[in-house]
C-alpha cells in the first residue's frame, strides 16, 4: 500500500494540480486541494484498497475539496471569488503550442517576472509535490521563510496576472531556457551543495531535477536543449556513487572507480547525444556540455580519455557562452592535451574576473603542483579552501595541499 | 486588466530627446489602434513636487518629494493588457521607445 501511494504521488501530482490550476485559475486553490486529496488517499485507500484508476480518483477527489472550499469562501466574500473564478475560463488563444496542462503550471512556476529562487520553491512545490518542510530542508532555510517565499510567490501570479498558459511559439525557446536553468539550479544544488552545513550531495535534489526534466522532455521531446539536458543530468548523476569517497571526501574525475559508474544511465544519456547529433541541428549549450561528459563516460580510463574531443567541444562551448568559467574548464582540458604550463598561461588570463571563484584556486593549485611550483600551489589550496562551501570538496583540496611538500615535479 | 508602466530616470537623463519623443508617440499610436491605451503622460521633476499631509484636518503643506532617491518617476503608462505576458511585452516596447528603465506593476 504505501508503494501504491508513493507510485500515485510521483506519478499523478502533477496532474491533479495542474488540472484543478486550469479548472479553477487559482494555484492555491489548486495546491491545497491536491494536498487534502493525498491525504484521504492515505487515509482510505489502506482499508478500501487502491482504485483501478488511481489518478482519475485523485482528480475527483481534489476537485470536490476545491469546490467545497470555494463554496465556503464564497459565501464569505462573493465577489471577490467570482473574480478569481473567471480568470480560470480564459481561452488559451491561438498560442497554444503543446496542449498540456503540466506544461502550462511549469511555464507558470519558472515565469521570468518570478524571483529565481522563487521559481525553483514552486517548481518543487506544484510541479514536484515535495512537502514545504522537504524544500525548506534541501535549500537550507526555514521552513516558515521557504512557506513565505512561495505563498508570496502565488500572490503575485494572481495579482499580476501571471497567465497559466503555454508561451507563444516567438516566446518559447526564451522561456524553455528560462525552464531548464530553474531545472539545472535544481540539480546543481544536490550536486554541489553551498551550504557548509550540509553534507556533500543532496541525492534528493538530483533525483527530483532529472525526474521534472524527464517530464519536460515527455511534453517537449523535439527539443534539443531540453534532451541535452536531460543527458547532461543522467551522465552526471552516473558517476554519482564513485564520486565521494566513504570518508566524504569528493573524489576527481581522474581518481574515480570507474567501474562504480551507473552503466544504464549513462546508456541512456549516450542515446539522447546520438539522438540529437542524428538531427543535424546545430547543438546548444546543454548539449555540448552533455558531449563532453559522453566522452568522459565513454573512456573506460582517464588516460583512453580522448582529449582532443573534448578541447573541440570546448572550443564550441566558448562560441556560444564565453563567460569565463567556460574558459577555465577549457584550460584544464588543454592541461591534459598540451601540458599544465600551456594551461596555466590560459588560467592566469581569468585571475581578474574568477578571483572569487574556489574552482580558479583549485585549478591554479592543481596545475603549480604538477609544475613543481610548490609554494605557489600551496598558497592557491589555501585561497580555494577558504572560498569553498562545499564539505567533500574542502577534504581533497585539504588532502592535497597537505601532501605537497617534497613532491617532485612531474606531468 | 490594467498595469501601471512606471518610466524611471535619474537627474541627468529626466528630460527626453526629440527622438525619443518621437518614438513614444509612434509607440503611442500603436497602443491606441491595438487597444492597449488607457493614459499616459510625463512628469515635471520631483524637485517641482509639493507635499500635504492633511489627515489631522490641519493641512501641512512642505516643498519636496516624499521620497528622496536618485531614481525617481519621470512619466507613466496606464495599459489595458489581458494578462501579465501582454504586459510585459508592452513593457518591453515602451522601455525601448522612452530609452529608460521601466517598472510594471498591476492594479488591484
Amino acid at each position: 500500500m504505501p508503494g501504491a501511494l508513493t507510485r500515485a504521488h510521483r506519478d499523478e501530482w502533477a496532474r491533479v494540480v495542474a488540472a484543478l490550476a486550469k479548472r479553477f485559475g487559482d494555484l492555491d486553490v489548486a495546491e491545497e486541494a491536491a494536498a487534502e486529496a493525498f491525504a484521504t488517499a492515505v487515509e482510505r485507500w489502506p482499508e478500501q484498497g487502491v482504485p483501478p484508476n488511481p489518478g482519475a480518483w485523485l482528480t475527483t477527489a481534489a476537485t470536490r475539496k476545491a469546490i467545497d472550499r470555494l463554496r465556503r469562501e464564497t459565501k464569505r466574500d462573493d465577489k471577490h471569488r467570482e473574480a478569481q473564478m473567471v480568470l480560470g475560463d480564459e481561452p488559451p488563444g491561438d498560442q497554444g503550442v503543446i496542449d498540456d496542462d503540466r506544461l502550462r503550471l511549469i511555464f507558470t512556476c519558472c515565469h521570468p517576472a518570478l524571483a529565481p529562487e522563487s521559481r525553483v520553491a514552486l517548481t518543487l512545490r506544484l510541479v514536484g509535490g515535495l512537502s514545504m518542510p522537504e524544500i525548506a530542508r534541501a535549500f537550507l532555510v526555514q521552513e516558515s521563510a521557504m512557506g513565505q517565499r512561495i505563498t508570496r510567490a502565488k500572490a503575485k501570479i494572481k495579482a499580476a496576472r501571471i497567465p497559466y498558459r503555454v508561451p507563444r511559439a516567438q516566446d518559447l525557446p526564451a522561456r524553455v531556457s528560462g525552464v531548464l536553468a530553474v531545472l539545472f539550479l535544481i540539480f546543481n544544488e544536490g550536486y554541489l551543495p553551498t551550504g557548509s552545513h550540509s553534507g556533500p550531495d543532496r541525492h534528493e535534489l538530483t533525483a527530483e531535477a532529472i525526474r521534472l526534466t524527464r517530464l519536460l522532455r515527455a511534453l517537449l521531446p523535439y527539443d534539443g536543449e531540453v534532451a541535452g539536458l536531460l543527458a547532461l543530468m543522467l551522465l552526471t548523476e552516473a558517476r554519482h556513487a564513485a564520486r565521494i569517497s566513504a570518508g566524504g571526501e569528493l573524489i576527481t574525475l581522474d581518481e574515480q572507480d570507474r567501474g562504480r559508474w551507473d552503466a544504464t544511465l549513462i546508456a541512456e544519456g549516450h542515446a539522447l547525444i546520438r539522438e540529437r547529433l542524428a538531427t543535424g541541428e546545430p547543438p546548444g549549450r546543454y548539449q555540448v556540455l552533455a558531449a563532453i561528459n559522453a566522452v568522459h563516460t565513454s573512456a573506460h580510463h582517464i588516460d583512453a580519455t580522448d582529449w582532443s574531443q573534448i578541447v573541440a567541444l570546448y572550443d564550441r562551448l566558448v562560441r556560444l557562452d564565453a563567460s569565463p568559467v567556460v574558459a577555465l574548464n577549457r584550460a584544464i582540458a588543454i592541461a591534459e592535451l598540451d601540458g599544465p604550463e600551456v594551461a596555466l598561461a590560459a588560467v592566469e588570463r581569468l585571475a581578474t574576473p574568477l578571483a572569487g571563484y574556489h574552482a580558479f584556486h583549485a585549478t591554479r593549485a592543481d596545475l603549480l603542483r604538477r609544475l613543481g611550483r610548490t609554494e605557489q600551489s600551496r598558497a592557491a589550496y589555501d585561497q580555494a579552501i577558504a572560498l569553498t562551501g562545499n564539505t567533500a570538496q574542502t577534504a581533497v583540496l585539504t588532502r592535497r595541499r597537505d601532501r605537497l611538500t617534497g613532491e617532485a615535479p612531474a606531468g | 486588466m490594467q498595469y501601471l508602466v512606471t518610466v524611471i530616470a535619474e537627474e541627468a537623463n529626466h528630460a527626453g530627446s526629440a527622438e525619443e519623443m518621437a518614438a513614444i508617440d509612434v509607440f503611442n499610436d500603436r497602443l491606441q489602434a491595438e487597444g492597449h491605451w488607457v493614459f499616459a503622460g510625463g512628469l515635471a521633476g520631483p524637485s517641482n513636487a509639493t507635499v500635504i499631509d492633511n489627515r489631522d484636518g490641519a493641512a501641512l503643506v512642505t516643498d519636496g518629494p516624499f521620497v528622496e532617491s536618485k531614481e525617481f518617476m519621470a512619466g507613466f503608462w496606464v495599459l489595458q493588457a489581458p494578462d501579465l505576458d501582454v504586459a510585459l511585452r508592452l513593457g518591453t516596447e515602451a522601455s525601448r521607445a522612452c530609452n529608460r528603465k521601466i517598472e510594471v506593476r498591476p492594479f488591484l
